[in-house]
């Protein structure tokens, strides 16, 4: 072996051991972020983060109840405005539509997906704050509800298109409605992707916060009805994090773990919903 | 046709979406023109906006983003791609994919309470003692600053740079390897050499992609980046970037004229983001095209 074919040989398993580490590297920042978390929050998580109410501003102690409901009102909302805008365009989309029109509505879909959540969130307040002069759970909830529909529009038509034309016409020449064949064939077929795709939309937007800082706002106490601002999850992290206090800190660790522990399993149930197969083989 | 109804309204929503970042900013535009982008006073009490420390700051963190994120992530996805055993790089996929699920403020939280102390106590002393004669390494160390928030927001792109190149590389035909080493290169010269160049506009693309994201990206930078409004040369200094200052200050804006810069930013940031995020479409749908393409043939 001359010194050149040597050089090669060792340049080759010098560089691909490289990638191997670059591959190391990234993928142990997870372990270290879920390991930091787990070990800062969970020093500082107790039955108290989930009962009580914030402290007042000093004292030790309190929780961060409102927010946990806050989150979920804010979630709640946003599916109910993001979900069925999603789904019942993908199905406009995978079913009836052709040429320009879908190319329009897609086209507008991956447009929204890009837009940084900071811009979501001058939308969000420019049309559902600045109008009624509050902040409000309601204009939280749209803000991410907004951020839901390109999400969930985008992966429901590929399920939707991933079901084979012979079951279609299979219920067609059965005698059955366009709309009945929809209802009652393709959309059970597809099922599983459509839950997973909603369900990775609502993890993303489950730790949004940009958009929240100017819908939401944040409140130290409880929020009653859907019309006064609320607390939530990702906002009290930031608010707590950049704040001084040594037992915000704490908090905010708790927070964390909570927020990232609820995304991270509904992202692995997602994706086991997924992986036990559709529900027919793809054509 | 109620499903119609539905598609429309997504249109509808983000041609509103345009039309108010559009609207919204009127005043500013015609106020300050080009030199909104030119000048660096940002002053809400005599209402004199220049934006050149925003921009540049979301230009010098994304920057330095991308120095650190490209080569790993594209590292990352060769191994993926070209030696991991398909089971190992699925497995390794799944948690690429659970990082980039990983909220943004979750991001932040640990770039303030562990990235800063270590960027304070030993990496910009020790860049300090090797490269400190270097304009970008000099001054105090606080922490905070351009380099941490480029460094957070690397952490944060690189699971996008690994997910859309290893799908790229997949997608380059396996005659292309076989070739390569029929011919008697060595592994990596037939990976670096006829792979990576063959999938190139895919990677390029998910370099897009990432450079979209680490623009518009708003919770980890506005806490670790310093917001201070400054425009320096040293990477240590603290500063400021578009997102950070629209979190800051929308809500609080003083005057209708303050109101509306801000929103010029966010036209601004969405305008940088839709062509890049443009860009990396085409590029990724073309490289793919051409592997599918060249696989049938």
């Amino acid at each position: 072996m001359n010194a050149r074919l040597r050089w090669r040989k060792f340049l080759s398993a010098f560089m691909l051991t490289m990638t191997g580490v670059c591959a190391l590297i990234s993928v142990s920042v997870l372990f270290f972020i879920l390991g930091y978390l787990v070990y800062h929050g969970g020093t500082s998580i107790s039955w108290n983060f989930f009962t009580k109410l914030p402290a007042p501003v000093g004292e030790i102690g309190g929780g961060m109840a409102n927010a946990i409901v806050g989150s979920g009102k804010l979630l709640l909302i946003a599916t109910l405005f993001g979900v069925p805008i999603g789904f019942f365009g993908a199905i406009y989309l995978a079913e009836f539509s052709g040429g320009t029109t879908a190319f329009i509505v897609r086209y507008a879909a991956d447009l929204l997906n890009g837009v940084p959540s900071i811009v979501i969130g001058i939308f969000a307040y420019a049309l559902a704050v600045l109008p009624f002069k509050h902040f409000s759970t309601l204009a939280g909830g749209f803000a991410l509800g907004l951020m839901m529909i390109p999400i969930t529009l985008r992966s429901t038509e590929e399920f939707l298109r991933g079901v084979p034309k012979a079951l279609r016409e299979a219920a067609m020449a059965l005698g059955a409605s366009k709309w009945k064949t929809i209802t009652s064939v393709i959309v059970p077929a597809a099922y599983r992707g459509i839950l997973t795709a909603i369900l990775l939309a609502f993890a993303r937007v489950a730790g949004e916060t940009a958009p929240l800082l100017f819908t939401a706002f944040g409140n130290r106490f409880w929020s009653n009805g859907w019309n006064q601002p609320t607390a939530s999850l990702p906002a009290m992290i930031y608010t707590y994090a950049i704040a001084p206090y040594d037992d915000w800190h704490r908090q905010a660790w708790a927070a964390g773990l909570v927020l990232l522990g609820l995304i991270l399993i509904i992202n692995i149930v997602a994706r086991a919903i997924l992986s036990r197969g559709i529900a027919v083989p793809r054509a | 046709m109620i499903t119609f109804l539905f598609a429309a309204s997504v249109v509808l929503v983000t041609l509103l979406l345009v039309l108010e970042l559009w609207q919204g900013s009127v005043l500013a535009r015609h106020k300050f023109g080009f030199n909104f982008f030119r000048t660096s006073v940002w002053d809400p009490i005599f209402d004199q906006f220049g934006a050149l420390p925003f921009i540049y700051g979301t230009l010098v963190t994304a920057g330095v983003s991308l120095l650190i994120a490209v080569p790993l992530g594209i590292g990352a996805a060769i191994f993926l791609a070209e030696l991991a055993p398909a089971r190992l790089s699925d497995a390794l996929e799944f948690f690429i994919d659970l990082l980039a699920a990983v909220p943004s403020v979750i991001y932040g939280l640990l770039g303030v309470f562990i990235v800063v102390p270590l960027m304070r106590d030993y990496l910009q002393p020790a860049l300090k003692n090797t490269l400190g004669f270097l304009p970008i390494f000099q001054g105090p160390a606080y922490g905070i600053g351009f380099l941490t928030a480029g460094i957070v927001l690397a952490i944060m792109v690189i699971p996008y740079i690994i997910s859309v190149s290893r799908e790229v590389l997949l997608s380059v035909p396996r005659d292309q390897r076989e070739a390569a080493l029929s011919l008697g290169s060595t592994r990596w010269e037939a990976t670096w050499r006829v792979v990576v160049p063959f999938a190139r506009g895919g990677i390029m693309g998910s370099i897009f992609l990432a450079l979209a994201r680490a623009l518009g990206e708003t919770m980890a930078v506005t806490m670790v980046i310093g917001n201070n409004p400054i425009v320096s040369a040293s990477l240590f200094s603290p500063g400021y970037s578009i997102a950070a200052v629209i979190a800051n200050e929308l809500t609080e804006a003083t005057s209708n004229l303050h109101y509306q810069s801000l929103i010029e930013l966010g036209l601004v940031l969405f305008i940088l983001t839709f062509v890049l995020n443009g860009l990396a479409r085409l590029l990724i749908v073309a490289t793919s095209q051409r592997g599918a393409g060249m696989g049938n043939a």
